[in-house]
């Protein structure tokens, strides 16, 4: 998909479908989900090649994606039903009983589109390593992307992937940081500041990107397909993504409040309201 | 009775390495992963033949068991090699999210388990990593017994689509079993036939427990050995045919009471044919710096532990 307004209908209606979710069960995580929206539409819908049905589970001969942060499951679960992994009449089973689309994403549920069971922090790096340098012993020039949040970076597992990474120039991967400044206790600079992401991924031996506002579709684009050209230079890739946590809904935004509490009814009819149904809901 | 003869003296871990290597050869799909342990896993052959299939992860083991995961996903068949402690307690997380709940084809592959680590101490002497492990669903546990055992499971675990944790461990001991012997997973191995008590024993222990048969055959008792080198899935029916025949079962261990092959025993027979059993292990203890074998007498790990033990059921019997 290239054409912009499709794109951005599309932002619009993924942002409908995750509110609706969290707000069904009346649990979940819409802050980072609705902040990661515009990256992960324009991921699926525009920069990575594969083939939804039928699903493989070992993705080889396509580019595959990684979520570390599994809480982000309404979006993730959003983009891979309306990119054709499964029904979008499934969405409304998140979080029941019986339900593929378990609280956070996995494989055990046999879900098309999820690869590795993700939720537990600072996982997702080592795991799309792993995937990226299967695709190097199996001469696939595929590209492996990875997702996680920036509290995330605490996690001391991710630092061991990352010295790995550059060490051993793993570059089939790019991997973004949700930049958005926020976790549950509040906001990052508070709870236990990660000082310069940027400088530090430089200092590991990683090409960085910036992305000044991730919530800007255009822009979006424009630097994973700068990324994507930096693959196979001897260095893997992150981008510096900063986005705004609750973006698109007015009152979810500019704190870290809305990080995994539900919407009431009357919340719901005020999002919505900032959502115009643009596509179908599920 | 039996006779099992010590064809040499090896380390259980030097099988793991032998069959890495047999693996390289025949299956392009073994990866191999070390974290920094090269030498001590005996995977310096394996990383000098074939570079491109070993990862050497550093001094970092959740990466290792996340990478381990990702290579499953490009359809590798990834073997990783660390310290029993480090592949387990230090891990459990990452195993048990990217692995065993991810269904990850992994081969989880553990030296220097147990006491017999020596003189490292208590830090390094893991003895809850059966228990750890076989508390994660879908994840085999397999403890060989001697060389040739290990080398076949290392071999045998490839054709097993799973996640599986392969114990092995540091000292040189008898090398006992055949060296064509196939190794079935969750099959136990009949070493020896008797009616009076079964003793089921794993890894380390199962030479102990043909020595103590030895012992007991000349005060007439007539043990059946099970080598339970799969701790899960249990053969139930091996160790029932036998139960039904001796009335009392003594089990052996390099690993706490908790948890373990005792444990595991204990369980399926309390809901199948309540049995009196008595335990060789370590009772709710860390261990300590020593000699193998020093410790392994301090905590009670010996034939004669198990002759005592055998004594003491064989009076319980109902």
């Amino acid at each position: 998909m290239s054409n912009k307004e499709q794109l951005t209908e599309l932002v619009t209606q993924t942002r409908r479908d995750i509110v609706r979710m969290v707000h069904a069960v009346q649990s979940g995580h819409p802050g980072g989900s609705l902040g990661c929206t515009e990256f992960m539409v324009a991921l699926y819908n525009n920069v990575m090649e594969y083939t939804p049905k039928p699903f493989n589970m070992d993705g080889n001969n396509e580019d595959i994606f990684f979520l570390s942060n599994g809480h982000i499951s309404p979006l993730f679960y959003s983009v891979l039903a309306r990119a054709g992994f499964f029904d979008i009449s499934e969405l409304s089973t998140f979080r029941k009983l019986n339900s593929r689309l378990q609280g956070h994403p996995t494989t055990h549920e046999h879900l098309p589109g999820v690869r590795i069971a993700s939720g537990s922090l600072g996982q997702g790096i080592s795991v799309a390593v792993g995937a990226a340098l299967a695709k190097k012993m199996n001469n696939d020039t595929h590209t492996v992307y990875v997702l996680c949040g920036d509290g995330e970076l605490q996690e001391g597992q991710i630092w061991e992937s990352v010295i790995y990474a550059a060490a051993k120039k793993v570059d089939n991967i790019i991997l973004t940081i949700d930049l958005n400044g926020q976790q549950i206790d509040g906001a990052t600079k508070d709870v236990l500041p990660i000082g310069d992401v940027r400088q530090k991924f430089d200092a590991f031996g990683w090409q960085t990107f910036h992305m000044a506002n991730g919530n800007n579709i255009d822009e979006v684009i424009s630097v994973l397909n700068d990324a994507k050209k930096a693959c196979g230079n001897g260095k893997p890739i992150a981008i510096i993504m900063k986005t705004e946590m609750g973006a698109g809904v007015d009152f979810m935004m500019g704190s870290h409040k809305w990080h995994g509490i539900a919407p009431n009814d009357e919340q719901l009819q005020t999002a919505l309201a900032q959502l115009h149904s643009t596509i179908v809901d599920y | 009775m039996t006779k099992h003869t010590v064809l040499d003296n090896k380390d259980t871990r030097s099988g793991f390495g032998a069959g890495l290597l047999e693996l390289g050869k025949t299956n392009p799909a073994v990866v191999a992963l070390c974290a920094d342990l090269t030498g001590s896993l005996k995977m310096d052959a394996f990383a000098k033949e074939f570079p491109d299939r070993f990862l050497q992860c550093g001094i970092a083991e959740a990466n290792m068991m996340g990478i381990a995961a990702g290579l499953t996903i490009g359809g590798k068949i990834p073997y990783t090699g660390t310290f029993a402690n480090f592949s387990t307690g230090r891990v459990y997380d990452q195993i048990r999210q990217s692995i065993a709940y991810s269904g990850k084809n992994v081969k989880i592959c553990a030296s220097h388990a147990g006491l017999t680590l020596g003189e490292d101490g208590a830090t390094h002497q893991i003895l809850e990593d059966i228990g750890l492990m076989r508390m994660l669903p879908g994840m085999a546990v397999i403890n060989p017994c001697d060389y040739n055992q290990t080398k076949a499971a290392t071999i045998a675990i490839a054709k097993y689509d799973g996640p599986v944790y392969l114990r092995f461990g540091r000292p040189v001991v008898p090398n006992f079993t055949p060296t064509d012997q196939v190794f079935e997973i969750g099959k136990a191995v009949i070493m020896n036939e008797g009616s009076d008590v079964t003793i089921c024993a794993t890894g380390h222990l199962v030479w102990k427990a043909i020595e103590a048969i030895e012992i007991l055959s000349h005060q007439g008792i007539q043990c059946d050995l099970l080598n339970l080198h799969t701790i899960k899935p249990l053969d139930e029916t091996a160790i029932l045919n036998s139960i039904k025949k001796t009335g009392c079962v003594v089990t052996a261990e390099e690993h706490q009471l908790n948890g373990g092959l005792g444990d595991a025993v204990a369980q399926f027979l309390s809901r199948n044919l309540p049995t009196p059993q008595e335990f060789v292990g370590v009772n709710d203890s860390f261990g300590e710096s020593g000699k193998p074998e020093e410790l392994m007498v301090k905590y009670g790990l010996t034939s004669n532990a198990i002759v005592e033990k055998v004594l003491a059921v064989i009076k319980r019997k109902f």
